[in-house]
C-alpha cells in the first residue's frame, strides 16, 4: 500500500476534523492533496503529534481529532501511547504509517522491520481499539469504522516506504501554526 | 508529615487558577505533591499524568492552539528531559508554554542524587532564551505567575519559573 493512496482515500473524511500530521512524507503528502485551514503538520519535535492531538482532543471534546503518526516517531515516544490510554479521548483516531524506516534521513531501517509491533505495543498500552492492516480496503474501512466507533483507536497501517522527492513545501510553518490555532478557536465547522 | 509546604503550594495553585489555567500536565516530583491533589482534587482542572516530560509540551501545545490555557508542572530533571519538544515544538511554532520547575540540587539540598541538576537549570534556560524568574517568597507568587503568563502571550514564547526551597520546603 502507498500512504499517498491510504491519504487519499480519506481525504473526503478529513474535511470536518480536526487533523495533525507529523513531518517529512506524511505532511508534504497531505499537503499534495490539498491543504486545508483544519490541517495541521507539526514538522519537527519527533513523536510528539500524538501528545498534540491529546491536549486537542481533552481541550476540545466536541471535535474529532486524526493524528497521522510514523512508526519512528512512534518509538521515539511510546510512553505517549500509555499517556493516550490513560485518558482515552474518545474523539481522536491515531493512524500510524509503518513504513518500517525513517524514510526522510536515509531509510534506515526502524525496529519494526525486526519485528517490533505497534498495534499490539498499543493495544498492551490500553488503547481500546487497535488494528495492523496491510491494504488499501483494509485501511480505508478500518479508518471509516474508527470515526464512526466513538473511541479511541490506533490503526498501524503497513505502507511502502517510498515517499515524494522534496519535503519542504510553500506553506511556512508558522502561517499553518496561525491559521489552524483561528480554525480551532472560531468554532467553525464542527 | 511531608514537610512540602501546603500553605505556598495552595498559593501557588490559586495563582495558577487565577491566570486562567484549565490545563496541567505534570510528572510526579516530592515537592509537587500537593500541586498535583489539588489539581487532581478540582473539577475544574484537567490533569494530564504523563510517562515522560516532553510529552507535555505536546499535550500543551494542543490545548493552546484549541484555546485552552495550560501549565507543565515538572522536576528540573523533566526540564531537560523535555528540551528538544521545547525547542523544536513549542519554540520553533512560537507557543506560549508556562512551565513550573521545581529547582532541585540548589543549596539545601540533602539528596546527592539531586546535585548535578541544579547548577544547570538556570544556565541552560538561559541558553534556550527562556525567559524566568525564581519563585522563592509567597508574597511574589501571585504577580510573577500572572507576569509570566503576560509575557508567554504577548510574545509567543515558553517561560518558566523556579519554584525554590524555600517556597517549596518547611525544615
Amino acid at each position: 500500500m502507498l500512504r499517498l493512496d491510504a491519504l487519499k482515500a480519506v481525504y473526503p473524511h478529513l474535511e470536518t476534523r480536526v487533523v495533525v500530521t507529523i513531518m517529512g512524507a506524511v505532511a508534504a503528502e497531505l499537503q499534495s492533496l490539498g491543504h486545508r485551514e483544519n490541517f495541521f503538520y507539526l514538522q519537527h519535535a519527533m513523536g510528539l503529534a500524538s501528545s498534540m492531538g491529546l491536549g486537542i482532543a481533552l481541550a476540545q471534546p466536541d471535535r474529532q481529532v486524526v493524528v497521522f503518526d510514523g512508526d519512528g516517531s512512534v518509538l521515539m515516544n511510546l510512553g505517549g501511547l500509555t499517556t493516550l490510554a490513560r485518558y482515552r479521548p474518545r474523539n481522536l483516531v491515531h493512524v500510524v504509517f509503518d513504513n518500517e524506516s525513517l524514510l526522510s534521513v536515509g531509510g534506515f531501517p526502524t525496529a519494526t522491520s525486526t519485528g517490533s509491533d505497534l498495534a499490539a505495543i498499543a493495544a498492551a498500552a490500553g488503547v481500546p481499539r487497535t488494528a495492523m492492516v496491510r491494504t488499501l480496503d483494509e485501511f480505508t474501512r478500518g479508518f471509516r469504522d474508527a470515526l464512526e466507533a466513538n473511541d479511541l483507536t490506533t490503526i498501524v497501517a503497513k505502507v511502502d516506504a517510498v515517499g515524494p522527492s522534496r519535503y519542504v513545501t510553500d506553506l511556512s510553518l508558522l502561517e499553518n501554526r496561525f491559521q489552524f490555532q483561528r480554525y480551532l478557536t472560531r468554532g467553525g465547522n464542527r | 508529615m511531608s514537610p512540602v509546604s501546603t500553605a505556598n503550594s495552595r498559593v501557588i495553585y490559586d495563582a495558577l487558577k487565577a491566570s486562567g489555567i484549565r490545563l496541567m500536565s505534570a510528572l510526579p516530583e516530592t515537592w509537587l505533591v500537593h500541586l498535583i491533589r489539588m489539581a487532581e482534587d478540582d473539577p475544574g482542572m484537567i490533569l494530564v499524568r504523563l510517562a515522560k516530560e516532553e510529552e507535555g509540551v505536546g499535550v500543551s501545545a494542543g490545548a493552546h492552539l484549541a484555546g485552552m490555557r495550560s501549565a507543565m508542572l515538572m522536576q528540573n530533571h523533566g526540564f531537560l528531559a523535555a528540551i528538544n519538544g521545547i525547542v523544536s515544538g513549542a519554540q520553533l511554532y512560537r507557543i506560549p508554554l508556562l512551565m513550573l520547575i521545581s529547582h532541585r540540587g540548589e543549596f539545601g539540598e540533602r539528596d546527592p542524587w539531586q546535585t548535578e541538576g541544579g547548577g544547570v537549570t538556570e544556565e541552560l534556560l538561559r541558553a534556550l532564551r527562556i525567559p524566568f524568574l525564581l519563585l522563592d517568597d509567597p508574597q511574589k507568587v501571585e504577580r510573577r505567575i500572572a507576569k509570566a503568563q503576560t509575557l508567554a502571550y504577548s510574545a509567543n514564547k515558553p517561560v518558566a519559573l523556579l519554584l525554590c526551597r524555600d517556597l517549596m520546603w518547611e525544615d
